[in-house]
């Protein structure tokens, strides 16, 4: 077997692109190309990327998850107020939004839901509760979670540590560790998974749960970065993560997903932002054309999916 | 294990019944394998081999009857654990590896005893030996993921992997259809590691249409039929003949056997080449049977014979064929819609004046073709889904039946059908033939098969025998669909 596997292949387009799009960015603004240019051009990348990696869990199962960014939101807003004044109970309400992502998990397999279905009405719920703990913008970031979001190790920016250990960190359980083979079983064949014995309830619900975990993680960095909440802070966040997700090489069904294609894929979507902007694009046309990279990337994809398909049709 | 006390079956099924809804898949069926013993299970379509692995394999929960593991009843808490727990494993005839993991991935999801540090190098050497073992000389590599390999590779992999041992021994494997995408020689290094693996100790159950096959690698034979055990023997004492003939039934003989139709200097309103040596064609008036095991390229030439006379952009006004999905809740109904819009919704065209459907129309349509094939309904705006599921596919044919297509192709429509609903569609068949339609008629049953002027046997993928008139028997149907290469 050659070094160029398919997965391989499959990551290569969103890591080409990336690093198209920082060549790019370098040479309209040479000045980024520095310690402190590289962590402002990355900072927000951090929640974005916990954030894609949150639905990537989801559609690992085939599932998606529509309530992303109100999720995000809500714990955002739960890190600027309770997490401050009260932690321990702060922290008690984030472990119960995990543990209400796991019950959510059960439902959909148990009553066989459409997951966008139910995370679209979740996604309401978020939101509400969302606004009736901060019906304007307000609170304050904890002060330790300021303190790690604004570090500055040595020699690489925060931003880039912190990406790099979000790509190790869910490589190792969802590709490498024994049970991030069934989940993505699960998302393959759930059936075969059935029949090995597991319990693909339990499955769905721990691929949940993990998901909620990183959803929580990327509210409460986001705060870090903004210091204070907004009950619509990060509404575009289910999008983005959707987006992030296929451009980094995962599939909507078939279990079919990379966590550091989904990192790199997150960091493009942000840099593709920074890049409209160095261009002087008003920012009227900045979502189209953001979408525009998008598609092309997308093109990309596509092309060589099918050059893939016709490689295994001997 | 010592040979002198008598060894109990390492598993047995008894009295087993199990019904699907108005279908009987098992009539009380007792069946047992011994230790160290490979039987061979054959049967016809929806004889109840299925049905019969699914209870051995702890998928399906017998209606009535006992399953026996070693002696001991464990009918209770049969299932899938149960099974497994007792080193039961099975091939099935369909692929049941999860195409987005690797070869290695996929051994660690057989076996959940391979877990914590180092996990993937052990389930790496495990399927590898196997591999090897199995199928010396195979190529794959293990860490290759499933969607990349062809079909024979991954029926390679999933053999190796049901034979494969962890934590537990492995004491019998149920193969279905194991050689459907081997070559021969590789299908010859299966059944000789079978017969080495039986050799050990271990057992094996074999189906598989290739009798030849079954005849050289098992030690008993278990002939199924309509849910029942027609004939337990010893393979020894069966001949490829032999096997045939218990497979087939004393299906009643027709009551009057149709007389060959001599179609020459007709134009024929179909033509398709297949494959093989035989082509397919279709004649005005005429119903056309395609027979065979299920899965062996009958549902292919339907839809290949709709889209080819069908674009997939504009849709005809005057459509030359129909076609009657055989699945009705997956390719027919639409279950949120009425009777009546489910059964027009093939000539809505006609129904339509200036892009508005001509409502008044529509229920006349609808009103005659209910009274024609006796819908039992008192209001056609009832949801379709208020019908037993005889009269949905009555309403399904009517939707077809109703266009002015002249011809209609039918995927095995009548699947869990009652007797009745069967006979009173069966004559609407023959009276619209009568009016000159043409039917490709694709059925699983052999009494529909039966009924059929013309019959195309068809055996992995193309045709291999025309049958007409009085040639069509089960017979000359069970003989052309089992195979007799010998393995």
């Amino acid at each position: 077997m050659s070094f160029l596997t398919a997965e391989r292949l499959r990551l290569l387009v969103p890591v080409l692109s990336l690093a198209l799009l920082l060549g790019a960015v370098f040479y309209l603004q040479p000045r980024t190309m520095s310690y402190t240019g590289l962590n402002l051009l990355f900072n927000l990348a951090v929640p974005i990327t916990l954030a894609t990696i949150a639905q990537m869990l989801i559609m690992m199962v085939n599932d998606l998850d529509l309530s992303m960014g109100t999720f995000v939101s809500f714990v955002a807003c739960v890190t600027a107020t309770f997490l401050q004044s009260d932690p321990i109970i702060g922290f008690l309400i984030l472990a119960g939004c995990i543990a209400a992502y796991a019950a959510l998990g059960v439902i959909i397999h148990l009553r066989n839901l459409p997951s966008i279905v139910v995370t679209l009405g979740m996604s309401f719920v978020w939101g509400g509760l969302a606004v009736l703990l901060l019906p304007t913008p307000g609170g304050t970031a904890p002060d330790w979670i300021r303190w790690l979001m604004t570090s500055k190790p040595p020699l690489v920016p925060m931003a880039i540590v912190a990406s790099v250990l979000i790509a190790v960190v869910a490589h190792f359980v969802v590709m490498r560790s024994a049970i991030g083979v069934v989940l993505r079983g699960v998302g393959g064949n759930e059936r075969s998974v059935q029949r090995a014995g597991w319990s693909v309830v339990r499955a769905r619900a721990l691929a949940y749960a993990l998901a909620g975990l990183f959803a929580v993680l990327a509210g409460m960095t986001l705060v870090g970065l903004t210091t204070s909440a907004d009950a619509n802070i990060a509404l575009r966040y289910t999008l983005l993560s959707i987006a992030g997700v296929i451009l980094g090489g995962g599939e909507f069904v078939g279990g079919r997903v990379s966590p550091i294609g989904a990192v790199v894929g997150a960091l493009t979507l942000t840099l593709a932002a920074a890049f409209l902007s160095f261009l002087r694009i008003s920012p009227d046309w900045q979502i189209g054309a953001q979408g525009a990279i998008l598609i092309v990337v997308l093109a990309l994809r596509l092309a060589l999916n099918r050059r893939e398909a016709r490689g295994t049709r001997k | 294990m010592e040979a002198t006390a008598p060894l109990a079956d390492v598993l047995a099924v008894n009295g087993a019944e199990k019904s699907f809804g108005a279908v009987r898949a098992l009539a009380g069926v007792d069946f047992f394998v011994r230790p160290g013993e490979c039987v061979g299970l054959v049967g016809h379509n929806g004889a109840g081999k299925s049905t019969l692995v699914n209870i051995i394999t702890g998928g399906a929960r017998p209606d009535a009857g006992k399953v026996l593991v070693d002696g001991r009843d464990e009918t209770a808490s049969y299932g899938i654990a149960t099974a497994r727990a007792n080193g039961l494993r099975c091939v099935f005839q369909e692929l049941s590896l999860c195409p987005n993991l690797t070869v290695t991935e996929n051994a660690r999801i057989t076996h959940r005893s391979i877990s914590g540090f180092g996990w993937r190098v052990r389930a790496e050497a495990l399927i590898r030996q196997k591999l090897d073992e199995v199928f010396p000389g195979h190529g794959i590599d293990s860490r290759a993921m499933i969607a990349t390999l062809s079909i024979a590779e991954r029926q390679m992999v999933e053999i190796a992997t049901a034979f494969s041992e962890s934590d537990r021994k492995v004491r019998l494997v149920v193969l279905d259809e194991p050689t459907s995408s081997l070559d021969a020689s590789l299908a010859r290094q299966l059944l000789a590691y079978v017969r080495k693996f039986v050799a050990s100790g271990g057992s094996v159950v074999i189906i598989s249409h290739i009798l030849g096959e079954i005849l050289s690698t098992a030690d008993r034979v278990v002939v199924m039929k309509d849910g029942r055990v027609v004939a337990d023997r010893s393979a020894a004492d069966f001949t490829v003949d032999s096997l045939v003939a218990a497979m087939g039934s004393v299906v009643r003989a027709r009551d009057a056997a149709l007389a060959a139709h001599d179609y020459t200097g007709v134009r024929p309103v179909l033509k398709r080449s297949s494959q093989g040596a035989i082509d397919f064609v279709a004649y005005p008036g005429e119903i056309v049977g395609l027979a065979g095991l299920g899965g062996h390229g009958q549902t292919d030439m339907l839809v290949s014979l709709y889209l080819a006379e069908g674009g997939d952009w504009i849709s005809r006004k005057d459509g030359k064929v129909a076609f009657v999905a055989g699945d009705r809740h997956v390719d027919g109904n639409l279950p949120l819609w009425s009777i009546l819009k489910n059964l027009t919704l093939t000539v809505l065209p006609d129904l339509t004046r200036m892009g508005l459907v001509h409502t008044g129309e529509e229920a006349n349509v609808a009103k005659k073709w209910r009274d024609r094939i006796e819908v039992r309904t008192q209001n056609l705006d009832n949801p379709i889904l208020s019908l037993s599921g005889g009269n949905q596919q009555k309403v399904l044919f009517a939707r077809a039946l109703a266009t002015r297509a002249p011809v209609v192709l039918m995927d095995d429509p009548m699947r869990g059908v009652d007797i009745g609903t069967k006979q009173e569609v069966y004559a609407i068949l023959r009276s619209e033939a009568a009016k000159g339609r043409t039917f490709v008629w694709y059925s699983t049953e052999m009494e529909e098969v039966c009924q059929c002027d013309r019959v195309y046997v068809f055996r992995e993928g193309t045709i291999v025998a025309e049958l007409r008139g009085a040639d069509t028997t089960e017979e000359n149907i069970l003989s052309a669909s089992f195979s007799e290469r010998a393995a």
